[in-house]
């Protein structure tokens, strides 16, 4: 006689501790779990970290991964980069506070994840998630969590062991997969149930992004994504734009131009490979940052910017600083500019610090 | 077993090359020696991570000047 086939589940593993907690409370019930992480190119691993290394560094690992270690599941990692940029542009829901389309997000995950298949190929029957009933004002209340269950075409497919004794019944604890009685009814935005689980289960490690594990919940960086917008009068980006929005200081001077200026050897290093595309600035008489020119800004405002770069140089408070002026076929100029005083340059121009 | 292959990741950050990576396994059939040659040096923790969650085998992990060569025995993951 066949022995019943094993449940199988696909856990949405972002990196964070409830997602972890989520899969290893599922897999405890006998259920095969495998995670999948989404990459849309506005994660706040990776990039920024990658590029601000220093070789005495340690090297910074993937949370995700790492997690899936932990609790022991295979995961995949999926690009979705490209097809997240229509969420990002114009999400059904909205945004939330800034420009972060939680709702429209989580149903394009969990839908994602209802056709993935697992390492041996095989679909899944349901899929999992770190939501908690209350933690996020935008996507995880009780009204938008029904709405992503809905629009994801998940519906009763996808399980939140977390806070799943506060909704109703889904189809792995309806067949019996699961133990409903052995999920929990998180809710609320107290993290002290998800501390206390983690115990019991054994986990004493887990990655706490400060600000969240997404870059549209940044501030700064949605206001440097919102400018971008604005210059180019479209909603309108690709992965290059979202990379070069982590890295360096941002000014924009006037709506044509912008200028990224490095703030460290990782971030100057990184801006170098962009010299075939944008014109670029190096102070010549002081050691300095290097600086990205986006756009064309006229020759009175080229000594203008080289103002703004002196002002980020070692000779900050010298008389004269000469910045040369290369422009992507490798044309070059130099101007002996005086640096701009710091107060002097107005804030709005300034982006980011 | 196939003989040696290189997956060029230059240029691109963690978590792209081991999405590269991870494409080019899903492809194999038998098993498959692939180097992975990168410029972000987040391949020598990611990719090795990687191979042990998913169960490849990681043969060497190495920087050369300015790029990281991760080299891997890619196992094809057989349906049960």
């Amino acid at each position: 006689m066949a022995l019943p086939r094993q449940p199988r589940a696909i856990a949405l593993i972002s990196g964070g501790l409830d997602s972890m907690l989520a899969a290893k409370v599922v897999q405890s019930h006998g259920v095969h779990v495998e995670g999948v992480n989404f990459f849309t190119g506005f994660c706040v691993e990776g990039h920024t970290q990658a590029v601000k290394r220093t070789k005495k560094q340690k090297v910074k690992r993937h949370s995700a991964l790492w997690c899936a270690e932990q609790i022991g599941i295979p995961m995949q990692i999926v690009d979705i980069s490209e097809e997240y940029k229509d969420i990002v542009v114009s999400p059904q829901y909205g945004y939330g506070r800034l420009l972060n389309p939680c709702l429209d997000c989580k149903i394009f995950m969990v839908n994602h994840a209802l056709d993935l298949k697992g390492n041996d190929n095989e679909p899944f029957d349901f899929v999992i998630t770190g939501e908690v009933v209350g933690q996020r004002p935008k996507s995880q209340r009780t009204e938008t969590m029904a709405i992503i269950a809905r629009e994801s075409g998940a519906d009763d497919r996808l399980l939140r062991p977390l806070c799943a004794r506060n909704l109703p019944p889904s189809l792995p604890e309806r067949e019996g997969w699961v133990d409903r009685d052995k999920l929990y009814g998180f809710s609320g935005r107290s993290r002290k149930p998800q501390f206390a689980l983690a115990k019991e289960l054994g986990i004493s490690e887990w990655s706490q992004p400060a600000g969240g594990c997404c870059f549209l919940t940044d501030e700064s960086y949605t206001k440097k994504l919102q400018d971008l917008w604005d210059s180019r009068g479209r909603k309108d980006y690709d992965l290059e734009d979202v990379v070069l929005l982590k890295i360096g200081r941002h000014i924009r001077p006037a709506p044509h131009f912008k200028l990224i200026i490095g703030r460290e050897e990782g971030e100057n290093q990184y801006l170098r490979g962009f010299r075939h595309k944008f014109a670029h600035m190096t102070t010549v008489s002081h050691t300095g940052p290097l600086c990205l020119v986006d756009g064309e800004p006229t020759s009175e405002e080229r000594r203008l910017a080289s103002r703004i770069l002196a002002r980020y140089s070692r000779g900050r408070e010298a008389s004269d600083v000469t910045v040369r002026i290369t422009d992507p076929s490798g044309v070059s100029e130099e101007v002996i500019v005086e640096p701009f005083e710091p107060h002097l340059i107005p804030q709005d121009w300034t982006l980011t610090n | 077993m196939n003989t040696a292959k290189f997956l060029d990741t230059k240029g691109l950050l963690c978590p792209l090359p081991v999405i590269r990576l991870q494409e080019f396994v899903r492809g194999v059939e038998s098993e498959t020696e692939v180097t992975v040659v990168a410029t972000d040096p987040g391949v020598l923790a990611d990719i090795p991570s990687w191979c042990r969650v998913n169960g490849h085998e990681l043969i060497a992990a190495k920087e050369l000047g300015q790029e990281y060569h991760v080299t891997v025995r890619a196992i094809p993951q057989l349906s049960t």
